[in-house]
């Protein structure tokens, strides 16, 4: 604690001049590479439709307002798509999830060296990649449509419950296993009795949390032809029907705030 | 459990219990997930002989991970990595900046009810529109570029980082606070001595966490025009480059790991 003599009274100061000096050059170091982002980001801009954009967004404005309601009859089935395109996903997701967190927990993990770095690994490549990308590659694979943008959400999936769960596992309490395993359980019964039973709270939490988010996504995936109501909303765009985006806007976010509603629920219901 | 339920219980056999409890609900639950899975399944359009078909692209895609392509592309790729993580750094350091006074507004125990509603109103908006749809506007209205993804990346900070600073600085320790109200200091001296020392650790580990969830989505702003590595990828999926597109997301896992990495050192460090 830093107490200096000024005059013969004691003063008080957060830091040493030594500690002062330190993080005043830390702050110069960020502030001059941000002057460097910015100058970057400057020159890549063109700056007479940035002095323009006022009247752009007011112009835009004018355009999307009032929202175009009947247009809402032909939405029902892209709903519809985004609702599957999420469940689905996400069930697929925690189907494969789980074998791989167990993997990677490293009190279950059958090798430390070997398999643990490997679930990692996929864990952390599927986290890693937005399911837009994802997507974009699965057309360019197996065509485009909602099929593709349920494996699109389901890989993107399997990293985040994964580290979810496996961590999870880890926070078991072990003395629960080790009861179970003194009854003489084979090695899959001290799953099914000592294990499951303690992460399954976790496990539908995760569920329902991956599923809120997974909505989300799967509205967008539409913008590169992966299904769902994001489909709409780039051929509304692409011709300019402004008041039928300015709907489609509105229905996700409806969708958007009932799918954390209904999942803030459930899991206030569970833990 | 009383004595009268222990001896109705002996010499029956030992039933695992039932993770929901209700029966009624229980099977309730089961059948109404069985006839939704039904319904997805019945109007899911999934032409298997163009997935067949597919199948040998997507392996090709996996073979091209063995052998990625950095050289062929990589003005490309290094020009848009580059703007990529140049709109990270700069809307990391704007939108924590900005957040910062937010997360203190839509903290109850610290801000006045308007400023708190305002804040929260803030925040809401922020948190409800993802950052793709919020990309796409931004161009329209800013053209195309990395201001608009910059702008975007800010705006989805703000949301994020807010709710969570406040949710911390509304847990804190009221004591300290009083502590330094008690010795006379100004609202600025209150926060700075009293609040801040309380959430700092929480608020550098958010940040990381931000920083590299903004990569990660800087990754997909140029699908939509607004900047970064997306064109490139898009464009490489596009022309069935693929072993460019595996150059570039091997790139992306890189970092995203190493920022992970670094994430976790100082996180280890600040708490």
């Amino acid at each position: 604690m830093p107490v200096f003599d000024k005059d013969g009274a004691q003063v008080w100061r957060l830091r040493t001049p030594r500690e002062k000096l330190i993080r005043l050059g830390g702050w110069l170091i960020g502030l001059v590479i941000f002057a460097i982002c910015w100058q970057r980001i400057s020159e890549a801009t063109t700056w007479f439709f940035v002095w323009d954009a006022p009247r752009i967004a007011n112009d835009i404005w004018t355009r999307a307002t009032p929202p175009r309601w009947e247009y809402i009859t032909q939405l029902g089935r892209p709903i519809w798509d985004t609702l599957n395109i999420a469940t689905l996903g996400t069930i697929i997701a925690l189907f494969l999830a789980v074998p791989v967190a167990f993997l990677a927990a490293r009190n279950t993990t059958p090798s430390k060296l070997f398999i643990r770095p490997i679930a990692l690994l996929i864990i952390v490549s599927t986290r890693s990649i937005n399911s837009l990308i994802w997507a974009l590659l699965l057309i360019a694979i197996i065509g485009p449509g909602v099929f593709a943008g349920v494996v699109a959400i389901a890989i993107r999936s399997i990293g985040f419950c994964a580290k979810l769960l496996y961590e999870a596992i880890e926070e078991i309490d072990h003395a629960q296993v080790e009861a179970i395993t003194a009854t003489g359980a084979s090695r899959w019964q001290v799953m099914a009795y000592g294990i499951v039973p303690q992460i399954m709270p976790a496990f539908a939490g995760v569920a329902v949390f991956r599923w809120d988010i997974n909505i989300r996504e799967s509205t967008v995936l539409g913008l590169v032809g992966a299904g769902g109501i994001g489909l709409q909303l780039s051929a509304s765009l692409n011709v300019l029907a402004w008041p039928q985006v300015s709907l489609i806007l509105l229905v996700i976010l409806a969708a958007v705030v009932i799918s954390e509603w209904v999942s803030a629920k459930v899991r206030g219901a569970i833990i | 459990m009383s004595h009268r339920e222990l001896d109705d219980m002996l010499g029956k056999g030992w039933r695992k219990p039932h993770f929901v409890k209700s029966p009624l609900l229980r099977w309730g639950l089961t059948l109404g997930f069985l006839a939704y899975l039904g319904a997805a399944y019945l109007t899911i359009e999934i032409d298997w002989g163009r997935v067949y078909a597919g199948l040998d692209r997507g392996w090709q895609f996996v073979l091209s991970f063995t052998r990625p392509d950095f050289i062929s592309r990589a003005g490309d790729i290094w020009g848009g990595l580059l703007e990529s993580i140049v709109m990270t750094v700069a809307a990391s350091v704007v939108g924590i900046a900005i957040s910062i006074p937010i997360g203190l507004g839509a903290a109850r125990n610290v801000a006045p009810l308007p400023v708190y509603v305002i804040c929260r109103g803030i925040v809401a908006v922020s948190r409800a529109l993802q950052e793709i749809i919020v990309a796409i506007l931004l161009v329209a209205i800013f053209g195309f570029g990395p201001l608009a993804g910059f702008l975007t990346l800010s705006f989805a900070t703000i949301g994020f980082l807010s709710k969570l600073l406040a949710e911390d600085i509304e847990a804190m320790d009221k004591v300290q606070a009083e502590a330094i109200r008690a010795s006379g200091a100004r609202w600025m001296q209150w926060i700075n001595y009293g609040v801040q020392p309380q959430v700092m650790p929480r608020l550098v580990g958010l940040s990381m966490y931000r920083i590299d969830i903004n990569f990660r989505e800087s990754a997909i702003l140029g699908l939509v025009g607004a900047g970064g590595i997306g064109a490139t990828l898009n464009t490489a999926f596009d022309r069935y480059e693929y072993d460019t597109a595996a150059a570039i997301l091997i790139l992306i896992i890189g970092i995203v790991m190493a920022l992970e990495y670094l994430s976790g050192v100082i996180r280890a460090r600040v708490q």
